[in-house]
């Protein structure tokens, strides 16, 4: 499975990268803002995408709102410290299939990592 | 003192350590920060904008920052490298997020994280903001988070504004 990882800071897209690996994933491409992941998304062609909300140049919630409306239909997990129901709320209406909450434990992101594609697997 | 916009730093910053360095936080007195500059080797800065205005500093000794990047990265990181830096403006992102989200009803931004290494540095907040520093111990040594919030009411405040009010 190809995962794309969005983070500004590469602490967190390391740390998400170790977990992903320990889960078996290791084809991942990195990228750095929503402008950054735009350029890379299209060649990648990712199973899953890991995207911050917070971001220079393009903020997460952009890159997700623009990535829908290119019609791709890519399960994307928003990994972020914005932790308001109104935030979550604001991100699943702009088309993301599951939501963590900065900081998450390794066991956290995998379980939402393996309920969102099962969803999506059963949605298809 | 007023206690709730304190307390949102206190569980955040043990929240955050415990989750992601699996290192507990032992919380000290929380005071006003007045009088002599007390110096740090490493400080994590934000800005808060919106319903609650003001600043947050996370800062450490040298050797505290060091061995708490460790745990953060799972590798050693020498404090004049970028990831070093990044790491701690995570660090401190995450402690003002998770505070963020516990200001119930506020509607809050937080800045993106500037990092300060330079050793027995000091920050100066806005003059005339009370700035609460709440000290913190752990295995990895000490260090401190300093809130800064305009408005921030202390008990004289609430107490001066009673007063007036003549309740």
């Amino acid at each position: 499975m190809r995962v794309m990882l969005i983070d500004d800071s590469k602490t967190m897209r390391n740390i998400q990268k170790s977990i992903l690996g320990q889960l078996g994933y290791t084809d991942i491409e990195e990228a750095c803002d929503g402008q950054d992941a735009l350029s890379k998304v299209g060649a990648f062609a990712p199973d899953l995408i890991l995207v911050d909300w917070n971001m220079p140049n393009m903020d997460g919630l952009t890159f997700v709102k623009t990535y829908r409306q290119q019609d791709n239909t890519t399960p994307m997990i928003m990994v972020t410290t914005e932790a308001e129901k109104s935030r979550v709320i604001e991100a699943i209406k702009a088309g993301v299939n599951n939501y963590v909450v900065k900081p998450f434990t390794p066991d956290l992101l995998g379980q939402r990592i393996d309920e969102t594609m099962s969803k999506c697997a059963t949605a298809k | 003192m007023d206690a709730s916009y304190i307390t949102p730093f206190v569980s955040s910053i043990q929240n955050v350590f415990t989750t992601m360095l699996q290192l507990s936080v032992e919380i000290g007195e929380p005071r006003i920060k007045s009088g002599g500059k007390a110096t740090h080797d490493v400080s994590g800065v934000i800005g808060m904008s919106g319903d609650v205005t003001g600043s947050i500093v996370l800062s450490f000794p040298s050797d505290t920052a060091e061995a708490v990047v460790s745990l953060f990265c799972g590798e050693s990181l020498s404090s004049d490298t970028a990831d070093f830096a990044d790491a701690i403006g995570e660090l401190v992102n995450m402690v003002s997020g998770g505070a963020k989200a516990e200001f119930s009803g506020k509607k809050v931004s937080i800045s993106c994280p500037s990092v300060v290494v330079g050793s027995n540095h000091h920050i100066s907040q806005q003059k005339d903001v009370p700035c609460v520093v709440i000290p913190c111990v752990t295995n990895c040594g000490q260090f401190s988070i300093e809130v800064a919030i305009q408005g921030l009411p202390t008990e004289e405040t609430t107490q001066a504004e009673s007063a007036r009010s003549g309740a």
